[in-house]
C-alpha cells in the first residue's frame, strides 16, 4: 500500500531535499514504522533473541556458569542415540494426541450444553471456568495427593467399597502415571476449550437455526450442517492453543510426579530442564528444546493452512 | 519461577514447641557473643554490606528458628543486612544454577551435596574460613575436606550433614524374627522379605528424591564393590558388582510398600509417620515428628547403620550441606563473615541442638554437644560424617560428578532395572552411557 503522491513531484530540483523531506514527513508509510518501531524491538529483544540465542547453545557444549564452544551437531547426535530423549517425544506426542482430542470432544460437548438456556446459566458457566482460574500448581498439588501412593482419596474409597483390595500404584507404574498426568491435564484445559468454543457457537444466528428446523432438519444434521461449519474457524484457533500448551507443558509434570517413575511420563520439556539446569548441561537441555520447534511449526502450519481453507470457503460458500 | 515442589514438610512442625526448651542460648546472650566475636574476628564486612542468601527448607522447625536468631544476632552485631529466602531441596539447585549463570541475584546459597561443584569458577576461594574453623574446632573430617574442596581449594563449607540412617520399627523387625538389626546385606534382605510377609514393609525411595533415593542407592552400589566412577574418574559402572548390587536392590524392592518408584523426599516420612511403613532410610526427621505427634510410634523407633558391603566396610551418602559464596558478590568479606560466624561454637551448639539431630557436623569438636548422647537414638547420627563418602564415591567430586548426581543416574539405573523397564544390561548400558558423556 503506497501513500506516495507523485502530483507532488513537480518540486524544483535544487529545493528537491527540502521538500523529499516534506514528502518524507507526509508520508504514512514512513511515520507507520515509527510507530511499529517499539513493538518491534520488543519483539525482537524478547521473543527472536531468546529463540536465536538457544538455538545456538544448542550447538555448544554450553554448562552453567561457563560458556561453551561450538559443537556443531554433536548434541543431536547425542540425542539420536539417547532413549531417554526418544522416549520423552515418544511421551509428548501420546500425552498432547489423547489430551488433545479428549479435550475437545469433552469441551465441545460442554460448550453445546452450556449454550443451551437454562436456569442460573451465569453461574454454571463461571463455575466451568474454575479449573482453569487454579494457578496449575495449586491444582497440581491437589492431583498429588488424589493420587498419593499411599494416601490416595480414589484408591481409598474404592477399597472401601470393596472393589479393589490394595491401593492403586498411580505414579509408581508406567501406564498408570501416564493416564493420571493426561487425565489431570484435560482436568485443566476442557474449561478453555469449553468456554472458547462456546463463545464462537454465540455468534451463531438463532435464524440459521430456524430456518433449519423449518426445513425439517434433526439435531444432529442442524449441528453438522450449520454449528459445525460456522464454528471450524474457531475451532482452528482452540486447538492451535491447546496443542502447544499441552505440548509444552511443564509445571504440571513436573509438580506431579517430575518426569518420574523411571523417566515414563518425562516430556521434552521437562528432560530440558532436568539436562539444562538440574544438571547443569545447557548445551544439550537446549537442543532439546530446539528440537520441540519443528513439532510446534507442523502444529500451526496445519491449522494456519486449515484456517485458509475455512476463509476461502466463507467467501464462496456462505453468505 | 515459582517453587514447584508441594510442601508436606509442615508436617514435621514437630520440633516447634521444644524449640525453646532447647536453645540454651537467649537471644540476649546470642547478641552479646556476636558482638563480641565481630570486635575479634578476622573476618571485617564491608560497611554498609547487603547479602542475599538462599537456604534449604527446613525439615525441623526448631532449627529454622535458631538458624534465623543467629541471623539476627549477626546482623546487629555487623550491620550486614541478611536477606533468607527459603527454597525446597529440589528447587535450591536450579536457583543457584541461575544466579551462577547470570551473575546476580545471590549472594550465598546454603545448599545440596556437591552444589558448589556444578560450577565451581563462580564459587569464592574460602580457604582461610576452612583453615581459620579447621584450626579452632578439631579439625575436619576426612568427608568434610572431600565436600568443600577442589584440588587444594576450598570452594564451598560443608556446615553440616544430615545422615541417612536406617529408621525401623523394633516391634515389625522383632515380629519378622531378628532381635537386632542384621548387620550384613543377606541379614537386611531377609529382614525386608519377613517384614512384607507380615504386612509391615518396608520402603525407601526409588523416584527422583535428591536425597532419600540416592543416599541409599549409593549405599547399595557400593556396598556390593560397584563404583560409577574409578579414583581417576573413569566410568566403570558396568561391571558384575554393579549387577549383583541391582539384583540385590531388585530383591529388596520386590518386597517394598508399593509405590516407591514414584516417592519423592517427603513420601516416605508421611507413611512412616501414618503408621504404613515401619522401615525406611531417612534423615532423623521421621523420629523427631514421632516424638511430638506420636510417642509410643517414637518409643518403638530405632534408629541403625546401613549393613556393611561385601568386604565389611560400610560406606554410606548423607546429605551434605556446603555454604558457598559466588564470587560475583559485591561482599565476599561479609560472606565469609557470616559463614565462619555460623560454625562458632557459642551458636553453632544451639542450633545443632534445636535441629535435635538433623544437623551432624563436619568439625569434630563438635562431636561433644551433648545433643548426641542425651538420648540414646540421636547417637549414630552423630557420626555420619566419619562414615560418608562424596557422591563421587572413589573419585573427586568436580563438575562431572555433581552433574551425575544431578541427572540422578545411580537412581535411574536401579529404578529402571527394579521396575522392569531395562533388564540388568541394558539398565548398566544406560547409565554408562549417560556417564561417559558427562564424563568425557
Amino acid at each position: 500500500m503506497s501513500t506516495v503522491q507523485t502530483s507532488l513531484r513537480t518540486a524544483v530540483e535544487d529545493t528537491s531535499l527540502a521538500a523529499r523531506w516534506q514528502q518524507l514527513r507526509a508520508n504514512r508509510n514512513w511515520q507507520a514504522m515509527w510507530f511499529m518501531l517499539p513493538t518491534a524491538a520488543f519483539l525482537l529483544l524478547f521473543l527472536a533473541y531468546p529463540l536465536g540465542l538457544g538455538i545456538w547453545m544448542s550447538f555448544t557444549d554450553e554448562r552453567i556458569g561457563r560458556p561453551g564452544i561450538f559443537i556443531g551437531l554433536e548434541n543431536y547426535e547425542w540425542l539420536w542415540d539417547d532413549a531417554v530423549f526418544w522416549l520423552s517425544v515418544f511421551n509428548t506426542l501420546l500425552y498432547t494426541i489423547v489430551a488433545s482430542i479428549i479435550k475437545f470432544a469433552v469441551g465441545l460437548y460442554l460448550a453445546l450444553l452450556l449454550n443451551r438456556h437454562m436456569p442460573f446459566k451465569a453461574m454454571i458457566r463461571a463455575v466451568v471456568l474454575i479449573p482453569f482460574i487454579v494457578p496449575t500448581v495449586l491444582s497440581a498439588i491437589a492431583f498429588w495427593w488424589i493420587y498419593d501412593t499411599q494416601f490416595s482419596i480414589l484408591s481409598w474409597s474404592l477399597i472401601k467399597l470393596g472393589i479393589i483390595n490394595e491401593n492403586i500404584n498411580f505414579l509408581g507404574d508406567a501406564n498408570w502415571a501416564r493416564a493420571s498426568v493426561i487425565f489431570a491435564n484435560i482436568w485443566r484445559g476442557v474449561p478453555f476449550v469449553a468456554i472458547t468454543l462456546l463463545a464462537g457457537l454465540q455468534t451463531v444466528s438463532p435464524s440459521l437455526y430456524e430456518a433449519a428446523t423449518l426445513d425439517g432438519a434433526t439435531n444432529w444434521q442442524r449441528f453438522r450442517y450449520v454449528t459445525y461449519p460456522l464454528l471450524t474457524p474457531i475451532i482452528a484457533v482452540v486447538m492451535t492453543f491447546s496443542v502447544l500448551f499441552t505440548f509444552t507443558d511443564f509445571q504440571l509434570i513436573w509438580a506431579l510426579t517430575r518426569g518420574g517413575p523411571v523417566n515414563a511420563t518425562h516430556l521434552m520439556a521437562t528432560l530440558s530442564y532436568q539436562r539444562g539446569i538440574l544438571s547443569g548441561r545447557l548445551g544439550e537441555g537446549a537442543a532439546i528444546a530446539t528440537a520441540m520447534i519443528p513439532f510446534l511449526l507442523a502444529a500451526i502450519a496445519i491449522s494456519w493452512f486449515g484456517m485458509q481453507r475455512r476463509k476461502w470457503q466463507q467467501g464462496n460458500d456462505n453468505d | 519461577m515459582t517453587s514447584f515442589t508441594p510442601d508436606r514438610r509442615t508436617l514435621l512442625k514437630g520440633g516447634a514447641a521444644t524449640a525453646a526448651a532447647v536453645a540454651t542460648m537467649s537471644a540476649d546472650q546470642l547478641l552479646g557473643f556476636a558482638k563480641a566475636w565481630a570486635q575479634s574476628s578476622p573476618f571485617k564486612p564491608e560497611s554498609g554490606a547487603k547479602i542475599n542468601l538462599l537456604r534449604w527448607k527446613r525439615f525441623v522447625e526448631a532449627e529454622d528458628v535458631a538458624f534465623m536468631k543467629m541471623i539476627e544476632a549477626f546482623q546487629k552485631a555487623t550491620g550486614v543486612q541478611v536477606n533468607v529466602s527459603n527454597e525446597s531441596y529440589d528447587d535450591i539447585q536450579p536457583k543457584a544454577s541461575v544466579a551462577a549463570n547470570t551473575g546476580q541475584g545471590l549472594d550465598m546459597v546454603w545448599g545440596l551435596y556437591s552444589l558448589p561443584f556444578l560450577f565451581p569458577s563462580k564459587c569464592l576461594d574460602v580457604s582461610d574460613v576452612a583453615k581459620y574453623l579447621g584450626d579452632k574446632y578439631g579439625g575436619w573430617t576426612q568427608s568434610a575436606e572431600a565436600f568443600g574442596k577442589l584440588g587444594d581449594k576450598w570452594i564451598g563449607i560443608p556446615i553440616a550433614t544430615t545422615g541417612a540412617l536406617v529408621a525401623y520399627r523394633k516391634s515389625a523387625i522383632e515380629k519378622a524374627g531378628f532381635k537386632e538389626f542384621p548387620k550384613d546385606l543377606a541379614g537386611f534382605s531377609e529382614l525386608v522379605k519377613g517384614m512384607n510377609k507380615n504386612g509391615t514393609p518396608a520402603g525407601m525411595a526409588l523416584g527422583h528424591a535428591s536425597g532419600d533415593a540416592n543416599t541409599w542407592l549409593h549405599w547399595a552400589l557400593w556396598a556390593h564393590g560397584g563404583y560409577l566412577i574409578d579414583k581417576n574418574n573413569k566410568v566403570i559402572i558396568n561391571s558384575p558388582e554393579t549387577a549383583k548390587s541391582l539384583e540385590y536392590v531388585k530383591g529388596l524392592y520386590d518386597n517394598f510398600i508399593p509405590g516407591t518408584a514414584s516417592w519423592n523426599d517427603s513420601n516416605n516420612n508421611k507413611a512412616y509417620i501414618a503408621g504404613q511403613l515401619y522401615l525406611t532410610v531417612n534423615g532423623i526427621s521421621v523420629y523427631v515428628t514421632a516424638k511430638k505427634e506420636n510417642p509410643d510410634m517414637a518409643k518403638d523407633t530405632f534408629h541403625a547403620n546401613l549393613p556393611l558391603g561385601v568386604d565389611g566396610k560400610l560406606r554410606e551418602l548423607h546429605l551434605a550441606f556446603p555454604m558457598l559464596i559466588f564470587t560475583f558478590s559485591k561482599f565476599p568479606n561479609a560472606c565469609k563473615a557470616l559463614t565462619a560466624f555460623m560454625l562458632e561454637a557459642d551458636q553453632f551448639n544451639p542450633w545443632v541442638e534445636a535441629a535435635q539431630g538433623y544437623l551432624s557436623p563436619f568439625l569434630k569438636a563438635y562431636d561433644a554437644n551433648p545433643i548426641w548422647t542425651a538420648d540414646p537414638k540421636n547417637t549414630l547420627y552423630r557420626d555420619v560424617a566419619k562414615n560418608a563418602l562424596t557422591p563421587a564415591g572413589l573419585g573427586q567430586l568436580n563438575e562431572a560428578a555433581a552433574a551425575a548426581i544431578a541427572d540422578f543416574i545411580v537412581v535411574d539405573m536401579y529404578a529402571n532395572y527394579c521396575t522392569g523397564r531395562e533388564d540388568l544390561k541394558g539398565a548398566m548400558a544406560s547409565a554408562e552411557r549417560q556417564a561417559k558423556r558427562i564424563y568425557r
